[in-house]
This record gives C-alpha cells, sequence and structure tokens, in this order.
C-alpha cells in the first residue's frame, strides 16, 4: 500500500457506513447506523455515503437513501453473494484505499465483528469495538457525558485534549467513539487521531432509526466501483446457510419484553406460561436471563444481556431475575423497568423503576388481573 | 500438526467489581481467572489433541504472573506453553496486541497443518477483534463464532454461528479458529496433570526475542503503536431510585396499573 497514506488525515472525507445484507435481506443495523451517520456527517459537513456488497443488491440501496445517505456504493459479485471474511474484507479494502473514507461504521453483528477487525488490521488503522454512543460535536459529547457518566462537571468541562504520542491533541474534530467495556461495569471513549478511516463497529438495537424519507430515497446517487475479484482469493468456503427454521423471538424490535429468571424454578413450565400471559396482556414478547437458558429451560434467542440480546423497549418485566451486571448490560435502557422479586435487596431494583417485593407466582396473576381491567377501563 | 491456543488472563467481572475514585478499574482488588470462551477454546484443542495425538500450546501476552496461569493450563493437558511479557508491550490496543502476539506465533513457528484457536471475546477488553487481527498479521483464513469443529487431515469444516442461524464454512490449515461457550464443556484440571505442571516447559518470550520480526516496530506495538486512544472513561451512573410499592397484593397491582394508565406506559 504504498501510495495509500492513511496518515494523511486531510486526504480523507465523508462517513461511510457498511450496509449488511443476508440473502438479498438488510440488516436493521444498517437503517440505525444510516441514521446516525447522517448526525456524524452533518457535524462533520461531510457526504454519508453507505457501502452495499452483495450480488444482485442494487435495487437495494434505495431503502438505505432514504434513512438518510447521499450516495450508496454498491459492490457486485457473484463471489459476494454470501459472506466470506476473504471476499468481502479484500472489497471494501480496496473500495476504501480508492475512495479514502474518513469513517467507517459497521453493525456490531456476528459478521460485522469478524470483518471490520480484519479490515482495520490490513489498514493499519483503529477500530472501535462495540459502540453505544457516536460524537463529533463537542458541546453534544460533553452534555452526554453530563447526563451518562459520574464524571465531576469540572472534569467534564476539561475534556477536549488527548495525549497522542506525548503531545496533547484537540479532540473537537475526531469522532469519539463510546462503549462499554468489563461486562458494563466501565464506559470509555476512544479515538482514532493519527490514522483512517476511524473506524467502529455499533451495536445493534441501540442507536434509533430516522423516519423514512421518500424524497432522499429518490434522490440516491449509485457509484459502482469496478469490483476485483477472483476464486483464488478466497480461502474459505461456504458450504451452506442455514436459517433456525424455529421462529426466534424478535426481542431487539419488541416494545414490551417479560423476561424470566432463575426464580421461577419452583416450577419452569408455571412461570414461563405466566410470563406469556402477562406479556400477552401489554403485546409483548418474553425474554430471559441467562441462568434460564444455561438450565435448559428456554431457548438461548430469549436472553437478554452482555452476553444476549441488548435490549431497549418501552417497558421491561423481570420477574426472579437478580439483577447481575451482565442480565443489567442488556436492559438498563428501556424505559420503564419493573421488577417482581422476593429478595428486597436484589440489585435488579437498583435499576427498576417500580418494585415489588413478593412471590412471582402470587403476585403476576394479579398484575396480569390489574392489567387486564386497567387497559379495559383507558 | 499442533494447535496454538491464544489465552488471556482476566478479571472476574462477575461479581462486584472494584472502581478507584478517577473512574478507573482497581484491578488489584479482583481475582483473576481464564478468560471463559478461551477455556473452551483450550477444551477444543484437547479434544482433538486426544483424537490425533496433536501438540497443544499455550500462548499469552500478559505481565509475569500470568505464568500461574499458564501452569494451570498445562495441568489441563497443554503440552507446553509461552508467555509474551515486556514492558514495550504494555498500553496495547487490539491493532499492537495482535501484532505482538502474531510474533510470538512465528516464534514459535506456524506450519502448514497447525491451527491457532482464541476465544471470541475477553470479558475485560470485550471487543472480540484480537482473533480475526492475528489472523490477518499471519495472512491465514479465520472462522469466528465456531460452534463445531471438525478436522480431517488439512481440511477444517466449522459450525459459525449467526444470530439468525448459522452457516457451515471449509478452509484449509493453518487457519484461525475463534471459539464460543456452545463448542463444548471445559475440562478441569486432572491430578496428574497438576503433579507434572511444573516440569512441562514454559517459554517466556520478551522485546529482545520478538524485536527482529516484521510485525514487531516502535511504531506497531505498545502505546505508540497503538492506533486508537482512549479519551475518557468513566463508571455510568447509577440509575435515580426508583419507587418500592408496599405489599405484593391485588391493591399492589392495581396501584402499579394506575400509575402506569397515568403515565401512559400502558
Ligand atoms: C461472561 C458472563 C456473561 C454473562 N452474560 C449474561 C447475559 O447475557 N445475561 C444474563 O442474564 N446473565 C449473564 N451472565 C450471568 C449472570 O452473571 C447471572 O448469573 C444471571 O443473570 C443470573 O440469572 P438470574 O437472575 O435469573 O438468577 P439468580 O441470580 O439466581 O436470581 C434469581 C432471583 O430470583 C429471585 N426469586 C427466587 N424465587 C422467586 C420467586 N418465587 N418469586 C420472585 N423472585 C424469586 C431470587 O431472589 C433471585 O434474586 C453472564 C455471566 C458471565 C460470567
Ligand atoms: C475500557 C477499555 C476499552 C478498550 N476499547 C478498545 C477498542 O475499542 N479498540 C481497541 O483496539 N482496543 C481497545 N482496548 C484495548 C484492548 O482491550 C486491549 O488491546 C486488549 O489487550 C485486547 O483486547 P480484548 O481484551 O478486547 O480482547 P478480545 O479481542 O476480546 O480477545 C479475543 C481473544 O483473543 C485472544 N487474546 C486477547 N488478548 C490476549 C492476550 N493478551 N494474550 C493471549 N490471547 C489474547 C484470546 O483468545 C481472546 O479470547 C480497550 C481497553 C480498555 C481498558
Amino acid at each position: 500500500m504504498s501510495e495509500f497514506k492513511n496518515t494523511v488525515l486531510e486526504d480523507f472525507k465523508n462517513v461511510w457506513v457498511f450496509c449488511e445484507q443476508r440473502q438479498g435481506v438488510l440488516m436493521p443495523t444498517d437503517f440505525e447506523l444510516i441514521s446516525e451517520g447522517r448526525k456524524l456527517a452533518d457535524e462533520l459537513g461531510v457526504k454519508l455515503c453507505g457501502l452495499l456488497l452483495g450480488d444482485k443488491v442494487e435495487h437495494l440501496a434505495k431503502d438505505l437513501a432514504g434513512y438518510g445517505a447521499d450516495e450508496i456504493i454498491v459492490c457486485e459479485h457473484p463471489l459476494l453473494k454470501d459472506y466470506t471474511t476473504d471476499a468481502y474484507a479484500k472489497v471494501i479494502c480496496d473500495t476504501v484505499v480508492e475512495m479514502k473514507p474518513e469513517a467507517l461504521l459497521v453493525g456490531a453483528t456476528n459478521i460485522g465483528r469478524d470483518l471490520a477487525p480484519r479490515c482495520a488490521a490490513r489498514l493499519h488503522t483503529g477500530l472501535c469495538a462495540d459502540c453505544t454512543h457516536l460524537d463529533v460535536e463537542m458541546s453534544t459529547y460533553k452534555d452526554f457525558l453530563r447526563e451518562n457518566s459520574t464524571l465531576p462537571e469540572a472534569r467534564i468541562e476539561n475534556v477536549g485534549t488527548a495525549m497522542v504520542l506525548g503531545k496533547p491533541h484537540d479532540v473537537s474534530k475526531d469522532l469519539k467513539m463510546t462503549r462499554p467495556a468489563f461486562g458494563g461495569h466501565l464506559m470509555a471513549s476512544i479515538i482514532c487521531p493519527r490514522f483512517r478511516p476511524c473506524m467502529a463497529t455499533v451495536r445493534p438495537g441501540v442507536l434509533k432509526k430516522a423516519p423514512f424519507d421518500q424524497a432522499r430515497a429518490d434522490a440516491v446517487v449509485i457509484t459502482k466501483p469496478e469490483v476485483k475479484l477472483c476464486e483464488c482469493e478466497l480461502k474459505t468456503k461456504v458450504l451452506e446457510v442455514v436459517k433456525e427454521s424455529r421462529k426466534l423471538v424478535d426481542l431487539t424490535g419488541a416494545e414490551v419484553i417479560v423476561s424470566v429468571g432463575r426464580g421461577i424454578s419452583k416450577d419452569v413450565e408455571g412461570g414461563i406460561k405466566l410470563a406469556h400471559e402477562l406479556a400477552d396482556v401489554l403485546g409483548g414478547v418474553v425474554g430471559s436471563s441467562r441462568a434460564c437458558v444455561d438450565s435448559g429451560w428456554i431457548t438461548a434467542d430469549h436472553q437478554v444481556g452482555q452476553t444476549g440480546k441488548t435490549v431497549r423497549p418501552r417497558i421491561y418485566i423481570a420477574l426472579g431475575i437478580s439483577g447481575a451486571i451482565q442480565h443489567k448490560a442488556g436492559m438498563s435502557d428501556s424505559e420503564c423497568i419493573i421488577a417482581v422479586n422476593k429478595n428486597d435487596s436484589a440489585p435488579i431494583f437498583e435499576v427498576a423503576d417500580y418494585g415489588i417485593v413478593g412471590d412471582l407466582f402470587k403476585v403476576v396473576p394479579l398484575m396480569i388481573e390489574e392489567f387486564k381491567a386497567a387497559i379495559a377501563n383507558k | 500438526m499442533k494447535i496454538i491456543v491464544c489465552v488471556k488472563q482476566v478479571p472476574d467481572t462477575s461479581g462486584k467489581v472494584a472502581v478507584n475514585p478517577d473512574g478507573t478499574l482497581d484491578r488489584a482488588s479482583m481475582l483473576t481467572i481464564i478468560n471463559p470462551d478461551d477455556k473452551n477454546a483450550i477444551e477444543a484443542a484437547l479434544k482433538l489433541k486426544d483424537e490425533t495425538g496433536c501438540r497443544v500450546t499455550a500462548v499469552t501476552m500478559g505481565p509475569p504472573p500470568a505464568e500461574g496461569m499458564l501452569r494451570e493450563l498445562i495441568a489441563m493437558g497443554c503440552d507446553d506453553a509461552v508467555l509474551i511479557s515486556g514492558r514495550e508491550f504494555g498500553g496495547s490496543d487490539t491493532f499492537a496486541t495482535s501484532q505482538i502476539i502474531a510474533a510470538g506465533i512465528n516464534a514459535i513457528g506456524l506450519e502448514e497443518d497447525d491451527i491457532v484457536f482464541c476465544g471470541r471475546q475477553a470479558i475485560d477488553g470485550d471487543t472480540a477483534q484480537v482473533g480475526p487481527q492475528i489472523a490477518e498479521k499471519l495472512d491465514i483464513p479465520q472462522i469466528s463464532y465456531a460452534a463445531d469443529i471438525k478436522v480431517e487431515g488439512k481440511k477444517v469444516t466449522v459450525k459459525r454461528m449467526l444470530e439468525d442461524g448459522y452457516m457451515t464454512v471449509e478452509t484449509q490449515t493453518p487457519c484461525l479458529i475463534t471459539c464460543i461457550k456452545e463448542l463444548n464443556e471445559p475440562r478441569y484440571m486432572s491430578v496428574a496433570g497438576i503433579v507434572g505442571a511444573y516440569s512441562k516447559p514454559m517459554d517466556v518470550m520478551d522485546y529482545p526475542r520478538l524485536k527482529d520480526d516484521p510485525l514487531i516496530e516502535v511504531d506497531t506495538i505498545g502505546l505508540a503503536g497503538s492506533p486508537t486512544n482512549i479519551l475518557t472513561s468513566f463508571t455510568p451512573p447509577q440509575k435515580g431510585a426508583g419507587m418500592m410499592l408496599e405489599g405484593a397484593d391485588k391493591a399492589t397491582c392495581e396501584q402499579l396499573a394506575g400509575i402506569l394508565v397515568k403515565k401512559h406506559i400502558i
């Protein structure tokens, strides 16, 4: 990569979003990232481009543009039909080298987290993992810290420079990428001050999707760079792609989630049935803690938390869940949290908006009855 | 065939995590454990050793006390271990970390029929980036999120998990695979293993040992070689105390339903 000097920052321009599709269907993270990318591109005063790879996928460009992209870069090739690290990393790195974006955002899906580190290592640049918040503008970043950190005001006021190679560096034009680490115990804002593009994977389900704008969709500009790819460059072969036929519960999209924990152990079936009944009353779905998944009481797609799904429904009801940090990491941003637990010092009550101390097998039937009545009388 | 397993020693974040007043973690007060996903990686390697008699080498980059963890891994069944340790390596982000570990693997020697195993993600840094980045530095194929691994000669077939299903992927050795907890149930140390653990070889690789590898340059390792910088680190605030409702009976549930309706939550 002799002529590609990624330390010459001013050569790099525009914010890119890698738009993931599986079997020709766009992923929900694409829309979240395009919406967020729009905001960042505006703050930087540059264009927002979607980067779409696949085989015969150009028709998806309008769907993406409607959420805020100015341009969709479409890379089509039969070898891009199914995801492989080798083919996708090659095409992305080639396109980056040719078109020089200043930032590249990738959804932190199982595919994004395979692809982005490989590209960052090849491009010799920094990658922030699994971000939950992004800023350029200093004032909004500081407001974010005021609301979401325990840092004292004096510290927040002084945020503005970072020591980079022993010299103070002004961060006001840098993308500030904030992410949880240590299982959510610690947050860190990361910058990539010396290399371009600055890269981040972004946690699905966290950023808000903008409303779809038909005018933007119709105004989309499509660019199709030449794709150079040879079968001989692919060291892995996809033998099959299997969608689990079992219908997986859609936790990330749910408005209401009723989750069960080990507290249902004395009557597992009964406990899950109660959770379903309560969820039905509120138009929601059932989730769970990892304890229930590990015990084989419920399938893994129900798991909320650090190693499960991150959710932020309008209502989250935790039944017999202690509130371990790894569970809270996946649900504490829910708008209204209700907890039922027989132990009054269970940590779940620290994040609950409303808490009831009691046996869930007694409380939940009453809740179902009262919620039904309240909704009927509205 | 030999298998190189990358293992990280991490603080146990499942219990209470102590935070210093300045927002950094009080690591000294935390117990250290073998990173959970890495135990699955070790188990996968030891299973292949049971089947084929291949050699299993554990590699870690960390401070000198990480040697204790390596002895534990030998007691579980690894044949030998490598500790990559040096002040020059401190402060590395995932780019620099993978640069150094890849150089360590080069020093061990990666042959045609070898496999590198990693965990998917370490529970402290939580990035899941080091595995794929080591693979890039070694210029070998990677398969992440492995829930099943089959090795026949040089052919490796992996069930790679996706959120909505899985793919079956085939590649050739040498390759790198990242392991998840669904892959297997890790074994414990054996008594014979513990007894023999201190007689097995342990190699320590410091900066002078690795510095001639082209991957190791002043501007590719440590803090100076890390493309990312931490601007701030902080602890999230505890959410303001919620409302504990009195009792656990019909009246309590009626009160709750009333509040939720009034606030337009239901
Ligand atoms: C690396 C790592 C990742 C993890 N990832 C996740 C994750 O993604 N998601 C997750 O959930 N966990 C995760 N965990 C596990 C986590 O640490 C906890 O072990 C788990 O969340 C506990 O589940 P629980 O609350 O259901 O069970 P417990 O902690 O056993 O709590 C059960 C609760 O039920 C209450 N209870 C019992 N009976 C009743 C009753 N009749 N009525 C009312 N209340 C009752 C008890 O008071 C108790 O509070 C992870 C752990 C590690 C180490
Ligand atoms: C708060 C915080 C946030 C951070 N955020 C970022 C970030 O966004 N981007 C970034 O580039 N760096 C980041 N870092 C730095 C990063 O944590 C370190 O580089 C760390 O050494 C490796 O990353 P990890 O713990 O996430 O490992 P992962 O990439 O999650 O580890 C995956 C696997 O790689 C292997 N492995 C990892 N480390 C070692 C090791 N030392 N020895 C042997 N095997 C190993 C193991 O098999 C492990 O299971 C952050 C650090 C902190 C403290």
